[in-house]
């Protein structure tokens, strides 16, 4: 039995080198694979948390109408009721956060207004879409339209 | 073969069998924590968005949104807007520009009564429930969440860039200064607090909407009853779920 | 923004303007392919006694070892984040063709390759170990895993070992080479990668450029040596060239024949690919003279009766044609995959630069890297037995 061993030996031994490896890999596993993983599903569990952690630029429309119901009044009935404060007036939260801390600036509506309202052969036929430079006489949009209530009576 | 090499086979064949299920098992024991959010329960929703064609005004508002808030690189898009113009006879091939994503609108290149249909398309990552790029990631640095948003563990990708490859709609793309991927996330850290996405918020026409179809009071069920909705390249069978109304054919 | 644009035709998706796999990932395939295709023609001999390959088995080997050890090096180069690499290892996503590829891999080097060569060459190891002194002789001690034992039945042992490891060594080249091309093949989002001939197309290719590597070894390393050409060796080689090249023309030909046929929404945008920024790579590099000149030379070879010196020039002509052409189709897979657009109506351009992570320097490195390599391992592992008069090889 030995003597048919002693030829086989060698074998053992690269045997035993794989093995080794393997117990090496399980012992990598063991350690390397970060805590969580596989809780939901094949990926690290804190990456859930990593994602919904990420900082906020826009406050969201609610916090800004929990300070300014005057403007939310304002709004009422017009087409511009529904748009997001912040569609116009920017990223604002942290503002809303410390209103005194930032405070923002007023939006320029020669350079805003054009923006949605320039006619454009694309947009939905319906929309409300003039040529800024022939539609009131190169006045500015405030002149006869209000911002929160741009409709003119 | 005999007995000797037969047992050699036989026991390491026992002993890798046996090593790996004791892997496995330590696997299950290494993971498992409690769900540590607060208020939001990720299994009481299940994300979608309805983008309604008919009512883009292709203004850039929720591509300059989208930047601001979730610092997205120049020159990448994690959404973006396109406009088609599609002559009388061309619906297979249309001409599509998005100059800069939309970031600054549409300049007019285009005159009206030509006989052509010229109309707006936003497009986002489609936060597909049987996601090929969640397929195909080699490690699991991206993946399907339980609330139904296809997100990226930027902390785990290699940057290997094959769920870039594999996405349909374009919407992956590496983030140069970590050369990790990156794509729309549906503002995960607003959606779990209750706000809306960024790009929806600033949408004036209110052409994006988000909706939570576990949600029985939210809109998009009967936005998804009354329109004549579509998914891009439904042939795909991604499960995709930013359901498009009025979606022409042209559109790729 | 202006710059990113440059080179773009028509429409791309915004994200999709600039590649992502560049010529890194076109040299890895390419490399491995070498590795199968070697293996395989080791293999032949071994497993179905072409007793006429005999002279090259050895060398075969030690280039696919060579070939296989810098395969990851272009993947490691790509990565955004290299040392995380390991994370394939240990959290694979069983879906991912690419995590299960590195498995395939780590079976195919240590069960298969460096099982084979340490079994073909464990005498000579341990007569090494015996003759030598110093750190040559610890060196080739570790090698043997410090066993002295080299009895006839010893011997007899490792060669019915050996023969077994190469019999699931042959379908562990096709796994090894296969699932490369399934990992392109497999994407349904890119027509010109998605189709179930992937896998073959890629496997065929990457035998006929193995064989002509083992090919053109033996003649470099015969003339270096000022050794003669085993001609009967040399003859059934690129026959099997030519056999193997037949069989991946037809199957390439059968992809093209049946897009064209098809006439699915994709061949309009591909065909003008092929037509205009695929057309030197594709056209004439893979297919005419890559592929048709090499099978028209080896079928004369076949043909007409020729001498030992046109035979062996026509086979390094046909051999080095065929290499630039399978190169040429590994460039037309990955490159010509991301230059169309996935709204199938535009363009874009690679631009390959020279000296940076991605570019074309390091791609040339890593391609004599392997020879390097080779040299190291034949100087230790001689593929022939020593020859009485000593010479720069």
């Amino acid at each position: 039995m030995m003597e048919r061993f002693k030829d086989r030996e060698h074998l053992f031994r690269m045997g035993a080198l794989f093995l080794g490896a393997l117990a090496l890999f399980l012992v990598l596993r063991a350690v390397f694979v970060p805590k969580g993983f596989g809780t939901y599903g094949h990926y690290r569990e804190g990456a859930l948390k990593d994602m919904a952690s990420r900082p906020l630029h826009y406050a969201g429309r609610h916090a800004c109408e929990e300070c300014h119901s005057d403007i939310v009044d304002q709004r009422k009935g017009s087409k511009h009721a529904t748009i997001a404060c912040e569609a116009c007036h920017g990223p604002l939260a942290e503002h809303a956060a410390d209103p005194d801390k930032l405070k923002p600036t007023k939006p320029d509506a020669a350079k805003l207004c054009p923006v949605c309202h320039t006619e454009n052969v694309a947009k939905p036929k319906g929309f409300p879409q003039v040529d800024p430079k022939e539609h009131g006489e190169g006045k500015p949009c405030g002149s006869c339209h209000k911002p929160h209530h741009p409709e003119i009576a | 073969m005999t007995t000797d090499r037969r047992d050699f086979l036989k026991s390491a064949g026992a002993f890798i069998v046996l090593t790996g299920a004791a892997s496995l098992a330590w696997e299950k024991v290494l993971a498992g924590e409690p769900e540590k959010a607060p208020n939001y329960k990720m299994s009481d929703h299940w994300w979608a968005m309805t983008i309604d064609i008919e009512k883009c005004i292709g203004c850039g508002n929720c591509v300059r949104a989208d930047k601001a808030e979730n610092d997205v690189p120049e020159d990448f898009f994690r959404t973006w807007v396109e406009r088609y113009h599609v002559p009388e006879g061309s619906e297979d091939h249309p001409e599509v520009d998005s100059p800069e994503g939309g970031f600054n609108g549409f300049p007019e290149k285009y005159r009206a009564g030509d006989g052509s249909k010229n109309f707006f398309v936003p497009k986002l990552c489609n936060q597909c429930s049987h996601s090929p790029c969640t397929q195909v990631c080699p490690v699991g640095a991206t993946f399907e969440s339980p609330d139904g948003a296809v997100l990226v563990d930027k902390s785990y990708c290699l940057g290997c860039r094959y769920c870039v490859q594999a996405c349909p709609y374009g919407c992956r793309y590496i983030d140069p200064r970590k050369n990790v991927v990156d794509k729309c996330t549906l503002c995960y850290h607003r959606i779990t607090k209750g706000l809306t996405t960024a790009c929806c918020e600033n949408c004036p026409t209110g052409a994006r909407t988000l909706g939570d179809l576990k949600d029985p009071k939210d809109p998009i069920h009967a936005f998804l009853r009354t329109h004549k909705v579509q998914v891009l390249k439904p042939q795909m069978a991604t499960g995709s779920k930013m359901y498009y109304n009025g979606l022409d054919g042209s559109v790729r | 923004m202006e710059s990113i644009l440059y080179g773009v035709q028509g429409f791309m998706y915004p994200n999709e303007v600039e590649l992502q796999w560049s010529i890194l990932i076109v040299l890895y395939p390419f490399i491995t392919g070498l590795v199968a295709g070697a293996f395989i023609l080791a293999s032949l001999e071994r497993v179905f006694n072409v007793e006429a390959v005999r002279p090259t088995y050895r060398l075969a080997l030690l280039t696919a070892l060579s070939f296989m050890l810098v395969a990851p090096l272009p993947l490691q180069l790509h990565l955004g984040h290299p040392e995380r690499s390991l994370e394939m290892y240990l959290t694979p996503h069983t879906t991912s063709a690419m995590a299960m590829f590195g498995f395939v891999y780590l079976w195919y080097l240590m069960a298969v390759l460096v099982l084979e060569i340490w079994l073909d060459y464990r005498k000579d190891i341990v007569l090494a170990a015996r003759s030598t002194t110093g750190w040559t002789q610890k060196l080739y001690r570790a090698m043997a895993l410090w066993s002295d034992n080299i009895s006839e039945r010893s011997l007899e042992i490792d060669d019915k070992v050996g023969r077994f490891i190469t019999i699931i060594g042959i379908p562990s080249a096709f796994l090894l080479h296969g699932y490369v091309g399934f990992i392109f093949g497999s994407i349904k989002a890119n027509p010109w990668w998605s189709t179930p001939l992937m896998p073959i197309v890629f496997l065929f290719s990457a035998i006929v450029s193995g064989i002509v590597l083992v090919m053109l070894m033996y003649m470099m390393v015969s003339w270096i040596r000022r050794t003669e050409i085993d001609m009967d060796c040399l003859d059934t080689i690129a026959r099997y060239f030519m056999y193997a090249f037949i069989i991946d023309f037809s199957l390439e030909m059968l992809d093209l024949i049946h897009r064209i046929y098809e006439a699915d929404e994709s061949f309009k945008s591909l065909d003008f690919m092929v037509h205009t920024k695929l057309y030197t790579s594709q056209v004439i590099l893979q297919i005419v003279l890559g592929t048709v000149v090499p099978i028209l030379i080896l079928g004369l070879v076949q043909l007409v009766k020729m001498s030992p010196a046109a035979r062996k020039g026509l086979y390094v002509l046909s051999g080095v044609l065929a290499m630039i052409g399978i190169f040429a189709m590994r460039w037309n897979v990955v490159i010509g995959g991301q230059l169309f657009s996935k709204s199938l109506l535009g363009y874009t351009t690679y631009k390959m630069q020279f000296a940076t992570r991605e570019g074309l320097l390091p791609s040339i490195l890593l391609l004599l890297l392997p020879f390097v390599i080779l040299y190291v391992l034949v100087r230790l592992l001689p593929p022939w037995p020593a020859k009485p008069e000593a010479d720069k090889a």
